[in-house]
C-alpha cells in the first residue's frame, strides 16, 4: 500500500549504541532545546487588557437591527426561526397599534424574540435569512454564565440601543467611542 | 542530677517504654514504628557516649534501611489483627521458657561482669566510637573477624540473589 | 570545644547567650528555607511557562509574585479531610514528618564563615558536628517514613503502591550516593561540611568538582532521585497511581508534602554547593583580604547564588525529561550508577595512594 505521506517511517528497534545508552548526551540535546525556549517569543496574549482582534466575517453574538430613525426593523415574519438549523430562536409576533409608528417601522413586530445561545451554532444563517436586514451577527461572543437561563437571550439584550434617543451608547457598541 | 543524667534517664526511660510498646501493639506496623522509636533512645545513648558515628550509623543502617525493609514487607503482607494467626497453648508455653532463659541468662551475665561494676560511661570525652579510633581499630585488631563478616553479607547478597533468580 | 561537642553537652552547659544565638540563627534559616520553598513553587511555576512559551503565573501582585501567598491561603482554608479508614494518628504524622525530616538537614550546612558582632564571633553554621555529611544521610534516610507512613495510613491502595515504590527508589539511590560521596570523603578526610569547605577554599585546593566530576554526576542524579523530582517522581505519578502517596491528603496535609519536596530540593542544592562547588566561597576571590563580616556576607550570597543556580538546574530537568518507568529507575539505579560509583570510588582511592607514596 502506499504511504498517504511522506512522513510514516519504520520504527527502529536496533538496540542503543553505547553512545545513545550513555543518555546524557541526548538528555543535554533537550536540555539546550528547553532552555533556548525560554528566550523565544511568547504567542499569549494577556487577555482581558489585549484582545486578540477579529476577522471581519466572525460570527458572533446577534443582535436586532434598529433603522436610522430607531425603529425596530424585525417584522416578526419567522424566516429566521425556520433558517435556524439548531432551532435557536422562538419569537412571537403582534400587530402595532396606533401611535407605535415610532417604535416598529413595520405593522407587525415581534413582540418576544428569544435566541437560545446555547443552541445557537452561530453559522449566520438567521442573517442571510432575514428579509428586513434585523438580524445581524455582531463581533462579541456570549459571556459565560452560571444558569442555563442566562444564556436565553430576550429582546432587551438583543437589541441595539436605540440611535435617535441613546446615541452615546450605540457609538459604544460599535466601539466608536 | 546534672544535664547528662536528666538525658539519661529521659532517653532510657524512653527506650523501655517503647520496646515494650513494640511487644504490646497489636497492628505489626505500630510495632515496627515503635521499634524506630528504640533506635532513636538508643541513639540518643550512643551520643551520650560520644560515639556519635556509631549513634547516626545505627540510624542510618537500622531505623533508616532495615526498618524500611521490615515495612516493606509488613505492608505488602497486608498483616493486621484480623489476619492475625491463633497461637495455641503448647506455643505460647514454648515462648514463655525461652523468653525466660533468654532473659535469666542476660541477667546473670550483666551481674557476672565484672568490667562494669564501680565504673562509669565516659560521658562526652570518650572517643571510642569516633570514626577514626573505630575505623583504627576495626582495620588492625580486628581485621579478620570484620572480613568474615563480610564474607558472610557476601554470602547472604548472594543467597538472595539466587532466590530471587529462580525462575 | 564548644562547637565540637555540640551534640554533646557541653551546649547544655549553660552559655546563655550562645544558646541564644544558635537559636536565633535557627530561626533565622528555618524562616529563610520556607520563605525560599515558597518561591521555588512560584519559581517553578515560571520557569515551566518559560519553557514551554507561557507566560506563567502573573495575575496576583506584580509579576504574580503573591501567587506563592495565594496558594497558601487556599491551602490553609481548604477543607481538612481524614478518611474514615484511616489510621488517625499516622495519618497526620506522615506529612509532618515529612516536613520536620526536610527542616532538619538544614543544621549541617554551613551558610557562611562567620560574623564579627558585639565582640563575639558568630558561626553561621548551626552545628559543626563531626560527622555532618552523616547526619544528612541519616535525616535523608528518615525521610523515607514520611512517605511510607503518609501512605500506608491512607488506607488507600494507590497510596501504599507509591509509597513502596518511594520508598524502594529513596533506598536504592542512596546507596549509589553514599558511594560516590565516599570517593569525595577520602580525598577530603573528614566529614564535617565545614571542614569541607574550608579545603575548597585553601589556595591551592580548587574545588572538589574538578576532582571529582564523575561523582557529582552521580550525586546529583541521586540528589534528584531522593527529592522525588522528575524524572524520579514516580511515586507520585499521576498518570499511573491518581495523585501519589499523597492521594487521601487534603488542605495543609497536602501542602506539607508538597512544601517538603521544594525544602528539600533546596537542602540539597545547598548540600551539592557545599561539597563539589565550594559552599560559601567566592569565586576568583581571596577571602582574607576582605574585612570579616564583608567576607562572611558575600559568602552567604555566593552560596545562595550557587543554590539557586542548582534549583534552576532541577527545574530545568524536570521540564526537559520525561519520567521513567519503573523497571528503567531500578535500572539505572542498580546496574549504572552504583557500579559507576563503586568504579570512581576505586580510581579515586588508587590516585590518593599513589600521590601518597
Amino acid at each position: 500500500m502506499q504511504a498517504l505521506t511522506q512522513r510514516s517511517r519504520a520504527v527502529d528497534r536496533k538496540p542503543l549504541t553505547l553512545w545513545e545508552r550513555i543518555y546524557l548526551p541526548a538528555v543535554l540535546k533537550g536540555m539546550t532545546i528547553t532552555f533556548g525556549h525560554m528566550f523565544k517569543k511568547r504567542p499569549t496574549i494577556n487577555y482581558p487588557e489585549k484582545t486578540r482582534p477579529f476577522s471581519p466575517v466572525f460570527r458572533g453574538l446577534h443582535v436586532l437591527n434598529r433603522d436610522e430613525e430607531g425603529r425596530e426593523r424585525c417584522t416578526a415574519c419567522g424566516l429566521c426561526a425556520v433558517a435556524c438549523p439548531a432551532e435557536a430562536i422562538t419569537m412571537e409576533a403582534a400587530e402595532r397599534k396606533n401611535g407605535e409608528e415610532g417604535l416598529y417601522r413595520e405593522e407587525k413586530y415581534a413582540a418576544r424574540y428569544e435566541i437560545n445561545m446555547l443552541r445557537c451554532i452561530f453559522c449566520g444563517l438567521c442573517e442571510e435569512a432575514c428579509p428586513k436586514d434585523a438580524i445581524y451577527l455582531s463581533e462579541t461572543f456570549a459571556p459565560s454564565n452560571f444558569a442555563r437561563k442566562g444564556f436565553i437571550y430576550g429582546k432587551d439584550d438583543l437589541l441595539i440601543p436605540n440611535p435617535k434617543t441613546q446615541p452615546e451608547e450605540l457609538a459604544k457598541a460599535r466601539g466608536e467611542a | 542530677m546534672g544535664v547528662t543524667s536528666i538525658l539519661f534517664w529521659s532517653l532510657s526511660a524512653l527506650a523501655l517504654i517503647s520496646a515494650i510498646m513494640v511487644l504490646a501493639t497489636k497492628n505489626p506496623v505500630h510495632s515496627v514504628l515503635w521499634l524506630i522509636v528504640v533506635f532513636f533512645a538508643i541513639s540518643g545513648h550512643y551520643i551520650l557516649l560520644n560515639a556519635q558515628f556509631l549513634a547516626i550509623v545505627n540510624l542510618i543502617v537500622y531505623a533508616g534501611a532495615i526498618m524500611v525493609l521490615f515495612l516493606f514487607v509488613i505492608m505488602l503482607m497486608n498483616l493486621n489483627t484480623a489476619t492475625e494467626p491463633k497461637k495455641n497453648l503448647w506455643m505460647k508455653l514454648a515462648g514463655i521458657i525461652s523468653g525466660g532463659s533468654l532473659f535469666l541468662i542476660l541477667i546473670s551475665v550483666v551481674r557476672s561482669s565484672v568490667d562494669m561494676s564501680q565504673k562509669s560511661a565516659l560521658v562526652k570525652d570518650g572517643n571510642i566510637g569516633l570514626i577514626d579510633t573505630l575505623g583504627k581499630v576495626l582495620f588492625n585488631e580486628y581485621t579478620i573477624p570484620f572480613e568474615i563478616s563480610s564474607i558472610l553479607f557476601l554470602s547472604a547478597m548472594v543467597g538472595a540473589v539466587v532466590i530471587g533468580k529462580k525462575n | 570545644m564548644i562547637r565540637r561537642d555540640l551534640n554533646g553537652m557541653t551546649l547544655l552547659a549553660f552559655d546563655w547567650i550562645f544558646l541564644i544565638e544558635k537559636l536565633v540563627l535557627i530561626a533565622v534559616i528555618i524562616t529563610a528555607s520556607l520563605v525560599i520553598a515558597m518561591y521555588e513553587t512560584y519559581a517553578e511555576r515560571k520557569v515551566a511557562a518559560w519553557m514551554q512559551d507561557r507566560r506563567g503565573p502573573n495575575r496576583a501582585g506584580p509579576f504574580g509574585l503573591l501567587q506563592p501567598l495565594a496558594d497558601g491561603g487556599k491551602l490553609f482554608f481548604k477543607e481538612e479531610i481524614i478518611p474514615n479508614s484511616a489510621n488517625k494518628w499516622l495519618f497526620i504524622l506522615g506529612p509532618s514528618l515529612a516536613m520536620l525530616t526536610a527542616m532538619m538537614t538544614c543544621a549541617v550546612v554551613p551558610w557562611g564563615s562567620s560574623l564579627h558582632l558585639f565582640g563575639r564571633v558568630i558561626d553561621l553554621q548551626v552545628a559543626d558536628i563531626n560527622i555532618g555529611i552523616l547526619y544528612v544521610f541519616g535525616v535523608v534516610s528518615m525521610g523515607v517514613y514520611g512517605i511510607m507512613i503518609g501512605g500506608w495510613a491512607s488506607n488507600n491502595k494507590f497510596s501504599l503502591l507509591a509509597a513502596l515504590r518511594g520508598a524502594s527508589q529513596v533506598i536504592s539511590y542512596e546507596l549509589a550516593m553514599g558511594i560516590s560521596l565516599i570517593a569525595l570523603l577520602m580525598m577530603t578526610g573528614s566529614l564535617s561540611m565545614k571542614t569541607i569547605v574550608e579545603q575548597q577554599i585553601a589556595n591551592p585546593h580548587w574545588w572538589n568538582i574538578i576532582y571529582q566530576p564523575l561523582g557529582f554526576l552521580i550525586f546529583f542524579t541521586c540528589a534528584m532521585a531522593e527529592c522525588n523530582r522528575a524524572p524520579f517522581d514516580l511515586p507520585e505519578a499521576e498518570s499511573e497511581l491518581n495523585m501519589g502517596y499523597h492521594q487521601e491528603y487534603s488542605s495543609m496535609k497536602l501542602g506539607f508534602y508538597l512544601f517538603a519536596e521544594y525544602i528539600n530540593m533546596f537542602i540539597s542544592s545547598a548540600i551539592m554547593a557545599t561539597l563539589y562547588f565550594g559552599g560559601y566561597d567566592i569565586p576568583f576571590v581571596n577571602e582574607a583580604s576582605l574585612a570579616p563580616n564583608t567576607a562572611a556576607i558575600l559568602g552567604v550570597l555566593s552560596l545562595l547564588t550557587k543554590i539557586f543556580i542548582f534549583i534552576f538546574v532541577f527545574m530545568w530537568i524536570r521540564w526537559t525529561l520525561p519520567r521513567f518507568r519503573y523497571d528503567q529507575l531500578m535500572d539505572l539505579g542498580w546496574k549504572k550508577l552504583i557500579p559507576l560509583a563503586l568504579a570512581n570510588m576505586l580510581i579515586t582511592a588508587v590516585v590518593i595512594l599513589l600521590k601518597n607514596h
